[in-house]
């Protein structure tokens, strides 16, 4: 038993950042999905888990909040954020509304990168260690529970609503501002929380995580999984992790192989790696096939 | 010292501008937004380097020949990728994804190819005049810059305006489907544009590793941003507005680098921009955006 958890111990010492980094991002894949799925394009995304980083990580180290208090903050900043810029930046739709979401990002990372209190480009360094394997688990699992349940009420059938048809879904009555607005402010606090927690366990921010690219990653990530359902982004966000890793002995065409992956994926599964309709017609094949 | 900063910011600027028209003019007719052509001003800039190191061709010949390249690659990623993609009528944000990947393949495989460090052209290789204008120091380099990329917009907003491709081209932007019902060869005139951005794309890409005399793969990254800011400030599709939009952001950044701080140059530029996609989503030049049902 000991040769167990041993192994497991030296297991759980090398990979714990990459294990925390999946959760993470499956959070953050979570939070763009659930705009995606009222029909919005945003990809203010990073710059939420930016804003919900920082003021998490300045709460910890100069005030000394506790550890779940610095949570709830890092998620209720980004939302605050959302709340004030969502009337304007909603009435935008499609690939104006993705732009200007970049363009909100692009301000926020280079509003960090000059202000004193941030560190400026340098970042914030030594934030205590405090997320641990549980915190992460427990979160994601309540999103997904929630989200679940969000899917299945009156509020989840409004956004696909939306989503199917913007005009149609406003002349059933339904107050679609209102809704997108909701979708957009608790996406940013998923991923202000989603920021939170990865600002615990890196030791280390910078604004350099929160750009564009991490922007882009995240949209990524969601679109491979497949955002017909809820495991879609989580998947897409293991997979997108996870694969650099594996990848290592490739060295520098490593991400060749991520990005051409990326590409045939889209070619090949339109609708991402998971989408249960495809999945059930292929058992369907299976079952015919030995029938 | 301002002359001085007005003529690298005209050097920038008009980079940029030809850079944001390869892009405007994908999402014009693609209606697509083109995330691999930062990826396509860098190969321009690696192809270009590697014909003079390693063929000892003339700066000219190089040129020419990095826009070949990027643009048969842009015309190769329009064929394999975005052609299937069209005739599966796949909604805008797939082959956006597509060219991200793309994007992610060219500047991994120009790292394992070219290394990460910073790459030069060898001194003899850059045009070496220099001549001074009252205070103002004026390098050959910077005016072959301006100048080719001028000629090069020139010559595109005259093939859009004068030629029949010109106006087929027009017309697919309007509907490719009436272009087509009209019998306009809708597909090879995607092909067309594609190599013809992408070559614009590399070319940019061999200037700017002219002016600055640096070459990474990470350099199309930056760039891309700034032409995602060019085409939104211009008006998205819209060519007199990407030429508008890179020119400004030429000119706001070396200007507020040089009388503001080095970063808060950006921060204005995309707060300008944020505030222009609230005010006039569709740009300064662009036409009213319909309500689409």
């Amino acid at each position: 038993m000991e040769w167990l958890t041993g192994n497991f111990g030296d297991f759980w010492s090398t990979y714990s950042t990459l294990i925390f980094q999946v959760g993470v991002h499956a959070l953050l894949a979570l939070s763009i999905w659930l705009t995606l799925s009222c029909g919005l394009l945003s990809l203010a995304n990073a710059a939420f888990m930016g804003i919900g980083a920082y003021v998490s990580a300045l709460l910890t180290l100069h005030l000394g909040w506790s550890f779940g208090a610095v949570l709830l903050a890092g998620g209720l900043a980004p939302a605050a954020v959302a709340l004030i810029i969502g009337a304007p930046v909603l009435r935008l739709s499609g690939v104006y509304l993705a732009m200007a979401t970049l363009a909100f990002g692009e301000v926020v990372r280079i509003t960090i990168l000059n202000l004193e209190i941030t560190g400026g480009p340098e970042g914030l360094n030594g934030i205590p260690l405090a997320t641990e394997g549980w915190h992460i688990v427990l979160i994601l699992a309540l999103t997904v529970y929630g989200l679940a349940r969000l899917r299945r009420s009156k509020v989840g059938r409004a956004f696909e609503a939306i989503k199917e048809d913007e005009v149609a879904a406003r002349l059933m009555g339904i107050n679609v501002d209102r809704y997108k607005l909701l979708a957009f402010v608790l996406g940013g606090f998923i991923a202000g929380v989603a920021g939170a927690l990865n600002a615990h366990f890196t030791f280390f921010i910078s604004p350099r995580e929160y750009g564009f690219e991490s922007a882009v990653d995240i949209l990524t990530m969601a679109v491979l999984g497949g955002t017909s359902g809820l495991f879609g982004p989580i998947l897409g966000a293991s997979i997108l992790t996870l694969l650099p890793e594996l990848l290592r002995s490739l060295h520098d065409f490593r991400s060749l192989v991520n990005g051409a992956i990326l590409v045939l994926v889209v070619l090949f599964l339109p609708k991402g790696i998971w989408e249960p309709r495809r999945i059930r017609a292929w058992f369907k094949r299976l079952k015919g096939a030995k029938a | 010292m301002l002359e001085q900063q007005l003529l690298n910011a005209l050097t920038l600027g008009s980079v940029y501008a030809l850079f944001a028209l390869g892009f405007t003019l994908v999402f014009g007719v693609l209606a697509i937004i083109n995330l691999s052509h930062g990826a396509m001003f860098m190969v321009g800039s690696y192809a270009a380097l590697t014909l003079v190191t390693r063929l000892d061709a003339p700066l000219w010949a190089a040129m020419l020949g990095a826009m070949l390249i990027s643009g048969t690659l842009g015309l190769l990623v329009d064929v394999l990728i975005l052609k299937p993609l069209r005739a599966r009528n796949a909604p805008h944000l797939i082959p956006m994804i597509a060219t991200i990947g793309v994007s992610i393949m060219l500047t991994s495989a120009a790292q394992g190819l070219f290394g990460a460090e910073v790459l030069r052209f060898p001194d003899d290789t850059l045009p070496a005049g220099e001549f001074v204008i009252g205070e103002v120091h004026v390098r050959a380099l910077e005016i072959a810059i301006v100048a080719i990329a001028f000629v090069l917009m020139a010559a595109l907003f005259t093939t859009l305006k004068r030629t029949q491709l010109g106006r087929a081209l027009r017309a697919i932007a309007e509907s490719p489907k009436a272009a087509w019902l009209l019998g306009i060869n809708v597909e090879g005139l995607f092909h067309v544009t594609s190599f013809v951005a992408a070559a614009l794309g590399g070319i940019a890409g061999v200037l700017i590793g002219l002016d600055f005399n640096a070459i990474t793969p990470q350099m199309g990254q930056p760039i891309l941003q700034k032409g995602i800011a060019a085409i939104i400030l211009g008006g998205m599709g819209d060519i007199r507005g990407a030429l508008f939009g890179g020119l400004f952001l030429g000119f706001a950044e070396v200007l507020s680098k040089a009388y503001l701080s080095s970063q808060m140059g950006d921060a204005v530029a995309f707060g300008l921009l944020f505030l222009i996609l609230l005010v006039r989503p569709s740009g300064l030049f662009g036409r009213k955006l319909e309500r689409k049902a």
